[in-house]
């Protein structure tokens, strides 16, 4: 009996002993990056970002934080709910511009990275605009991982041909609506919209008021100078009411991917979306310019809608020194270089290697070098939270009701209760 | 057996000589007991009604916490009121609770009825009737949605069955209901209360039933009719035979038995299961968000997802509590004079 007590207490004392210094040395090489990463190809790019990081880092654990949910719309609560509860993760995902600089850089969230910048030499390779973004009275709070464009129309070139239609280089509204009653009247559904997440239709919206306003319009919308019941908005609006006679009928039950399937299929000819689309055509083993093709959605030549995700460092982070080599590793050639690809987007930097990517991707960075990059409002970058709800909530609306008027006057109450100055 | 019940008694008699000083007077024993729960719930309960209230009456708007009161009092529910989706709102979740309690509270009674009837296997049925109601609504939502799905769901029954076959060959047009993807409203009284109130003719939302709604109905009442028809079973046992053998030696058929003696006297039970149900009906927020979310146009939107867009999504502290606080005093006028009349009764 003795013999069993003391060896018991025996084994407890080594145990405790053997445990101590990993949980202590455990503490010290960790670190926490939250995001709303877990589906396919974006979960795979993350984990190509976390093997760039261990590369530079051995030893360090990654707590892979994640909440699943389209968009980050469940993710976000439980982020607001941990920063405001001060227990922040190291790093975390955003959306650069307003989500980042509204929501947690004003909220005393995030620290400043400036000097990263400089011994990293970003300014030198990231587009100011972008970086612009990032800032808040002269301080930098995020680095970019990965740039979307946000305009594109993709189309099913086989389905194309057989009807006897080209798409050039670029694309007019009367090029589209030509187009597209050549395709109804054989009887084909020209445009592919899946708004079970009504984000999907605000995107569409967002792109035909791009074409319409032109980057400049866009800028002003933001600021103030164009008001939202501007006659310019207005004529957006209905190019985009008219649009809408040429989805597909069961819109409202399908997701967006299905909708991609549906030109995927041969069913519809065109979708109006992000190149997150390339993921689900890839997928499905189509070829760049050869089974799908694409162009800016239309009226967009020369305009490039910026949807970025950027990582933060958090105030107080508990592992400060491994967050900061995190940043290091992202914004790094490597870091990007592994990411995009299969993310599919494309580096916020300049100078990262073309030949890693696909055709499209060559395209998109060539368009992101030399055209006007403006930051989406569907996507939570040009303007606040409530904002973009409100947008959400008028398209709502609009694809039913199809009321210009109403639209316009919710919009303009919108910018009035977020403060755009006018 | 008797002798022990006798030296309980005499345990727990107060013994007035002589008691330690922490034995209390049995007297104070419920109110001390009940003081941690009253203290807990005046906290979590009454402190937070009374917080949001503030809250909805304040600046926050943002992220950024902001309690200051915002001039004009009472601003953001004004612009609440305002907005067309909110008026979808509280026509949804009219509709809803007025369909879900006929249709579920109506067929319960008649399941419990059939069950009183003794049929064969009524205990089996029973239970069938009853295991909906163990489930989550966020399952039921999520099978529901499969099911009313206008390209997978119940449409392929129409054409499996040959039901279409058989109307376009009687030149009719096949059935294919667009379920919750159909954005039409039906017994629009807009141009009706239009006559009489013009301020609805400007309502950019139709008041009428949305389509979209249905099928909603039709999976909370699968959901919940069992639980409607085993309070009503409950009740039925509680009413006494004699009653139905007087009922029968008077003469009445067994339809009258029904119709004029025990649906009378359930009275009471209608009553409880209408306001159990409603409260469940006007807080719905799980199954909708689960099988259609807004819907199209907002046509399943209801209050409770209104609240949860307007807080996490928009950040809108203010109106998501201005919402709620809307929803307590809607669930409040139902169980409030419940309450009072129970109250009164003792």
């Amino acid at each position: 009996m003795k013999i069993r007590i003391c060896s018991y207490f025996a084994a407890m004392a080594l145990a405790v002993a053997g445990l101590a210094p990993a949980t202590l040395l455990a503490a010290e090489k960790k670190l926490e990056v939250f995001s709303w990463w877990t589906s396919g190809g974006e979960a795979a790019a993350l984990e190509a970002l976390f093997q760039t990081y261990k590369k530079a880092n051995p030893g360090v654990e990654i707590i892979n934080a994640t909440v699943a949910g389209g968009g980050g719309s469940a993710a976000r609560p439980v982020l607001q709910a941990r920063l405001a509860g001060g227990d922040p993760p190291d790093s975390w995902q955003s959306h650069p511009g307003s989500e980042l600089i509204g929501q947690y850089v004003e909220a005393g969230y995030c620290e400043p990275i400036n000097d990263l910048y400089q011994t990293e030499n970003w300014e030198k390779v990231v587009p100011k605009g972008l970086i612009d973004l990032l800032t808040k009275d002269g301080k930098i709070y995020g680095v970019l991982a990965g740039v979307h464009r946000g305009n594109v129309l993709w189309y099913n070139k086989k389905l194309l041909a057989k009807n006897g239609i080209t798409v050039g280089d670029k694309l007019t509204f009367d090029e589209f609506f030509a187009i597209a009653d050549k395709l109804k009247a054989a009887g084909i559904t020209p445009l592919a919209v899946g708004d079970s997440g009504i984000w999907a239709s605000a995107h569409l919206f967002e792109n035909t008021l791009l074409g319409t306003v032109g980057p400049q319009g866009w800028n002003d919308l933001r600021t103030g100078k164009l008001a939202w019941d501007d006659p310019k908005v207005k004529q957006a609006v209905d190019t985009y009411i008219k649009l809408l006679s040429y989805q597909n009928t069961d819109h409202s039950a399908l997701s967006w991917d299905q909708a991609v399937k549906l030109v995927i299929e041969g069913k519809a000819a065109f979708t109006s979306m992000g190149d997150w689309t390339y993921g689900e055509l890839a997928k499905a083993k189509l070829k760049d310019n050869e089974d799908f093709g694409w162009v800016n959605h239309p009226g967009t030549d020369g305009g490039f809608i910026v949807v970025a995700d950027a990582f933060t460092l958090a105030k107080g982070a508990p592992h400060k020194a491994d967050a900061i080599a995190w940043l290091k590793a992202v914004g790094s050639t490597e870091g990007q270089e592994a990411f995009n690809p299969l993310k599919g987007s494309i580096p916020a930097r300049t100078d990262a290697d073309k030949s890693k990517f696909s055709p499209y991707h060559n395209w998109s960075i060539n368009s992101f070098a030399k055209d006007a990059l403006v930051p989406s409002i569907v996507h939570g970058e040009a303007t606040p939270a409530g904002f973009q709800q409100t947008l959400n909530d008028a398209i709502t609306s609009l694809v039913i009701d199809k009321r210009t008027d109403a639209f316009t006057k919710a919009m303009v109450q919108a910018a009035k209760d977020a403060e755009i100055s006018q | 057996m008797k002798s022990k019940s006798n030296t309980k008694s005499a345990v727990a008699r107060p013994d007035p000589a002589g008691r330690p000083w922490w034995r209390f007077d049995q007297r104070a024993f419920p109110p001390l007991i009940l003081t941690p729960t009253m203290i807990a719930s005046m906290v979590f309960v009454y402190f937070f009604i009374g917080l949001t209230i503030w809250i909805s009456l304040s600046k926050w708007g943002t992220l950024r916490m902001n309690l200051d009161l915002r001039e004009p009092l009472g601003i953001t529910y004004q612009q609440m009121f305002a907005m067309p989706r909110w008026h979808a709102n509280l026509r949804n979740v009219f509709v809803f609770t007025t369909l879900f309690l006929a249709s579920s509270m109506g067929l319960g009674l008649i399941l419990a009825i059939l069950l009183d009837r003794k049929l064969i296997g009524h205990t089996i049925l029973r239970n069938v009737f009853l295991f909906p109601y163990a489930l989550s609504f966020i399952v039921t939502g999520i099978a529901w949605r499969w099911i009313f799905n206008p390209e997978t769901g119940i449409n392929l029954l129409f054409d499996g069955l040959g039901i279409n076959h058989l109307i376009t060959f009687f030149g009719g047009p096949p059935l294919k209901p667009g379920w919750t993807t159909d954005p039409s409203v039906i017994l629009s009284l807009n141009d009706w209360l239009g006559a009489i109130f013009p301020a609805v003719k400007e309502m950019s939302i139709q008041l009428g039933i949305p389509m979209a709604l249905i099928p909603v109905v039709i999976a909370a009442m699968w959901q919940l009719t069992g639980f409607a028809m085993a309070m009503y079973i409950a009740g039925m046992s509680t009413i006494s035979s004699d009653l139905r053998e007087a009922a029968r030696m008077d003469g009445a058929s067994e339809a009258q038995l029904y119709t004029t003696v025990i649906v009378p006297l359930l009275r009471p039970v209608t009553v409880s299961t209408a306001i159990i149900m409603g409260h469940i009906s006007l807080k719905i927020f799980d199954l909708i968000f689960a099988m259609t979310g807004t819907g199209p146009g907002f046509a399943t939107d209801v209050p409770g997802i209104f609240v949860f867009d307007q807080t996490f999504k928009a950040t809108k502290y203010n109106l998501g509590a201005a919402a709620s606080v809307v929803m307590l005093i809607l669930v409040s006028s139902i169980i409030v004079p419940y309450l009072w009349r129970d109250l009164r009764r003792r």
